[in-house]
């Protein structure tokens, strides 16, 4: 369990520096969907990357930080149930720390169906369980509203961090070094 | 893009005066009071002594404008599907019925959903000046120190100073890399397809996110090579010690959050405040 909660100075550095981009793309590169408040939002691929490469508690923070932040920005205030549940997927993204060889250049079949398998667990939780839980403890929405809004997140968050996820892992593993690249003569 | 999304700026008033530690805690209670309560006249109070804190930081609308028509379109959409998905909510709340019209199927106006959604409103809406408040007051250097006062754990709270000291940076490396792309032929305007318009913007982010692996290294190591995380506190460069207002302001901000639980829980017995039985 320790490799995954190690915290260096590069976790808290990539955990600073992935926020601002997390609350980037959160702001302005997201695809509005057919259902209000709910929108395909590029930035949970950049928190499932960000938390295979450095693990869940950078995963976590990354998107906590960064949903709070732009929420802050753009609303005056966060809208703290769909920011816990962004930073309890993050969190769950950061399980795939480590279980894949991306680090070693390999980002194959067997890596890319155990990352979605973790990524559409934290998903799960996150959108069908602690958002919709806590919408109704904090802001006492109505029920059947906000498991629709989060069925909708799960499976578009889903899509999110499968396609833009596996996609930056297979071109991040294509720049490391592969193991036994190098032979002695 | 806008660039100077935080605008802070150092007006000479009694709310910038305050130390970043008393306005965080000050938020905090202030809004939890708003999010814990559905009682529309605390929340009335509440709101007009948020808009009064407002007046006093010199806030003006011209800064705050885009927030606030965010804002509404956000509160009116969030109207819009309570009532269409769940017409009965404020029936099932306040346990009493009476109809005001008919409109159709299973839509009707209630007086109990009018005031459910009333209150929810008012509740929403009450929260944005504190945000503003506190986003446009507080230097955000200062921020981090007050993140670690509370209690954050000072890694946590410096993650957080990274964020806001690299957000303007990777802004201008995004809409450099955006531009370059552009010139040499990747189109990004509304002519091209939708799925077209995606796949390019992803062609955006993917520089942006390897330059960005490379400039972790350099900070890291430059934060390393300075004895970052060796001891168990740190100290902050940007931090006000606590005068007379600040803790004034505190005590206040804590009157107004322990009267709000403390209406819930005599007067109203519940978080609502039912005035049909």
């Amino acid at each position: 369990m320790d490799k995954y909660f190690k915290v260096t100075t590069r976790t808290i550095v990539a955990t600073g520096l992935g926020a601002a981009i997390f609350m980037l793309l959160f702001m302005y590169v997201k695809v509005p969907s057919p259902v209000p408040e709910t929108s395909f939002q590029t930035a949970y691929g950049v928190s499932a990357f960000f938390g295979t490469l450095f693990g869940p508690i950078a995963g976590g923070l990354i998107a906590f930080i960064g949903h709070a932040l732009s929420d802050a920005v753009q609303y005056g205030s966060p809208w703290w149930s769909w920011v816990i549940a962004s930073g309890v997927a993050g969190f769950i993204f950061g399980f795939a720390y480590k279980n894949t060889g991306v680090e070693e250049g390999e980002f194959k079949k067997k890596d890319i169906i155990k990352f979605n398998t973790i990524q559409i667990i934290g998903n799960l939780i996150a959108w069908l369980v602690v958002a919709p839980v806590l919408d109704i403890v904090i802001y006492a929405e109505p029920i059947n509203l906000v498991f629709t809004q989060g069925a909708i997140a799960a499976l578009m968050n889903s899509i999110s961090a499968g396609v833009i996820g596996t996609f930056f892992l297979i071109a991040y593993a294509s720049t490391r070094t592969k193991k036994g690249s190098i032979s002695k003569n | 893009m806008r660039n100077n999304l935080f605008s802070y700026n150092l007006v000479d008033t009694p709310i910038h005066r305050l130390s970043g530690l008393t306005k965080l805690i000050a938020f905090l209670f202030l809004t939890f009071a708003v999010m814990f309560s559905y009682d529309i006249r605390v929340i009335l109070a509440v709101m007009a002594f948020s808009f009064w804190v407002l007046r006093v930081s010199q806030i003006k609308f011209s800064q705050i404008r885009l927030m606030v028509i965010y804002v509404i379109i956000f509160l009116a959409t969030n109207a819009i599907i309570t009532y269409l998905f769940s017409p009965e909510e404020g029936v099932a709340i306040y346990g009493t019925r009476h109809e005001i019209f008919h409109i159709a199927g299973r839509y009707s106006l209630t007086q109990e959903q009018l005031l459910y959604q009333t209150t929810k409103f008012l509740k929403y809406s009450s929260v944005i000046p504190l945000g503003i408040i506190f986003l446009l007051t507080t230097n955000p250097s200062e921020f981090a120190s007050a993140l670690n006062r509370v209690g954050v754990n000072y890694k946590a709270a410096y993650a957080v100073s990274l964020t806001l000291r690299y957000f303007p940076d990777i802004q201008r490396e995004y809409v450099d890399i955006s531009l370059a792309q552009q010139a040499r032929g990747l189109e990004m305007s509304k002519k091209a397809k939708l799925r077209d318009r995606f796949k390019n913007a992803l062609l955006i982010i993917i520089p942006l996110i390897f330059s960005t692996l490379d400039r972790i290294e350099d900070i890291s190591n430059a934060m390393d090579l300075r004895g970052f995380g060796k001891h168990k506190k740190r100290t902050w460069y940007n931090s006000k010690s606590l005068k007379k207002a600040d803790f004034l302001a505190i005590l206040i901000s804590a009157l107004i959050f322990t009267a709000t639980v403390m209406v819930s829980v005599f007067i109203n017995k519940s978080r609502f405040y039912n005035p049909f039985i």
